[in-house]
């Protein structure tokens, strides 16, 4: 496999492939780095082995860092080991482009995995490494989708986990969990309190917490979601994408998906201009973009976006780097936006998601609204959740009529169209 | 005042291998001052040249982040547990 040491992003000093996330020399973040002198730079043979592989990210094996490959049988008996990710639809969502006034706008609906969110990515790729480095627990801090994803997988592999979330998370998060047979631990604070948690038991622990000592295998499982991307747009890149920022993992790989593939020459043109979404309620990095600054100053969050109440995000200063140098930025909207946002999307495309993805698509209704977005550009709005997580936030937008079941109480109770 | 300094896994080759070390001060910028006395190769490992923290470091005192508070002029009472941890986890 292509993948070759693990790299301090500050630094640059170099760290084997081992459970190591921080630089012992200035505590920068470690970062996985390819060797692709030896991929194939035939260009009609590489795409042709990604299109032959399995339905879900291990077809991008070749970018991912696994010494050994893929889990399981080669070829596409790879597709059937463990809770396979990947390969979620991309819908061209004409009637949101109308909508907004923009020409082409496409949806990414990565709600369409195991666990109903992109976590599954990250988890697949981390979890896989951890089996490779010879771990035997899993673990995580969670906003709840990744405690979904991490309680599945471990099931699926039959590997013991341990899932800690802040204690006040959505009961749909709290069930689509404990029902895999995790140890779920609800920790009394925010996610930040959680993740400091973790972080010191990953010192105590011989397990794989795959958002901290697994952070680096981890985070390049994100990349699979721009891959995606550009393959299901025939090879091509878009002109923009809108993505969630909660650490801005998500957001930062995207980019460096994207930038891989153009560095092999597997695409061509220039990195899409990066936006990135936060809500109000937390926004470290909207605000620090606002304010010109290059690091961002904690918060502590108070927003129905659960999923993206990271008040201390790791990757800050590389997602206001990436927002700048592409042309992008970063926005927050209010939990009004996002439950409208939400709304939005479900009525104009059919997909019903999160409320991280009712901050998505409302900081694409803004950029439209300020015209920030060129009517010829092709956007993709990148949509990381299920709407059936989070009920709360739609409860109440609607009306049901419920008559007598005669065709006139039909006539007499529903001959108005049922509106808000 | 006393405080209880817990130094990271990543710090501790600088800190003899010590995961705790108590030390005295009246302001978290006093503490790791003393810190650095103690293991001097932990000042270029966790500061910037100016002397502020580098921006992956995290400092909590009892739990909460000193950024949500006065910062490194912070003031400790006698026992308090100030924590030194990476701030690349999580998301």
């Amino acid at each position: 496999m292509a993948v070759s040491h693990l790299q301090c992003k500050e630094c640059k000093a170099e760290y084997p492939l081992e459970a190591l996330y921080v630089c012992e020399q200035c505590f920068g973040p470690l970062e996985v780095v390819y060797d692709h002198s030896r991929t194939s730079r035939d260009l009609g043979e590489l795409r042709r082995r990604i299109q032959g592989g399995p339905q879900n990210i291990w077809r991008y094996a070749d970018f991912l860092p696994l010494a050994g490959g893929p889990p399981g049988p080669s070829g596409r008996l790879a597709s059937r080991v463990g809770l396979p990710a990947g390969c979620t639809p991309l819908i061209r969502a004409d009637r949101l482009a109308e909508r907004l006034g923009l020409r082409e706008v496409w949806v990414k609906n990565d709600a369409a995995n195991p666990t109903h969110s992109f976590k599954d990515r990250v988890v697949s790729v981390a979890v896989t490494r951890a089996r490779e480095l010879g771990f035997e627990t899993i673990a995580c801090a969670s906003t709840g989708n990744l405690a979904n994803s991490v309680a599945a997988h471990g099931a699926a592999l039959g590997m013991d986990s341990y899932v800690f979330i802040p204690a006040d998370l959505e009961e749909q998060k709290v069930l689509a969990t404990g029902i895999y047979g995790t140890n779920l631990v609800g920790v009394d604070g925010s996610y930040d309190d959680v993740n400091r948690l973790c972080t010191e038991l990953c010192a105590e622990r011989e397990w794989a917490f795959v958002n901290i000592n697994l952070r680096p295998y981890y985070a390049e499982g994100s990349k699979t979601l721009a891959f995606e991307i550009a393959e299901q747009l025939g090879w091509e890149l878009p002109d923009r994408c809108i993505v969630p920022i909660a650490s801005g993992s998500l957001f930062t790989k995207i980019a460096r998906g994207f930038e891989e593939w153009l560095e092999l020459g597997l695409l061509e043109g220039d990195l899409p201009s990066m936006n990135g979404a936060q809500a109000e309620g937390c926004s470290p990095v909207a605000s620090a973009y606002a304010a010109g600054h290059d690091v961002c100053r904690p918060v502590k969050p108070s927003t129905i976006a659960k999923s993206l109440a990271i008040g201390n995000p790791a990757d800050g200063p590389y997602a206001l780097d990436l927002a700048r140098r592409t042309g992008g930025g970063v926005d927050a909207v209010s939990d009004d936006e996002i439950r409208a946002g939400i709304k939005l999307l479900a009525e104009t495309t059919g997909v019903f998601t999160e409320t991280a993805g009712g901050v998505t698509t409302a900081v694409l209704a803004k950029l439209a609204a300020r015209g920030e977005i060129d009517p010829d550009e092709r956007v993709v709005l990148v949509i990381t959740g299920e709407g059936l997580k989070t009920l709360d936030a739609v409860r109440g937008s609607f009306e049901t009529r419920t008559i007598a079941p005669t065709v006139e109480a039909f006539e007499a109770g529903v001959s108005r169209p049922v509106s808000v | 005042m006393s405080v209880v300094v817990k130094i990271p896994t990543q710090l501790r080759s600088a800190s003899g291998g010590e995961a705790e070390t108590v030390l005295d001060g009246a302001t978290v910028q006093e503490v790791l001052d003393g810190l650095f006395e103690r293991f001097e190769e932990l000042r270029a490992r966790i500061s910037d040249d100016d002397g502020s923290l580098r921006r992956f470091v995290n400092v909590y005192l009892a739990g909460e982040d000193i950024r949500f508070l006065d910062g490194l002029q912070t003031p400790v009472k006698d026992g308090a547990e100030l924590t030194i941890l990476p701030a690349v986890a999580g998301g």
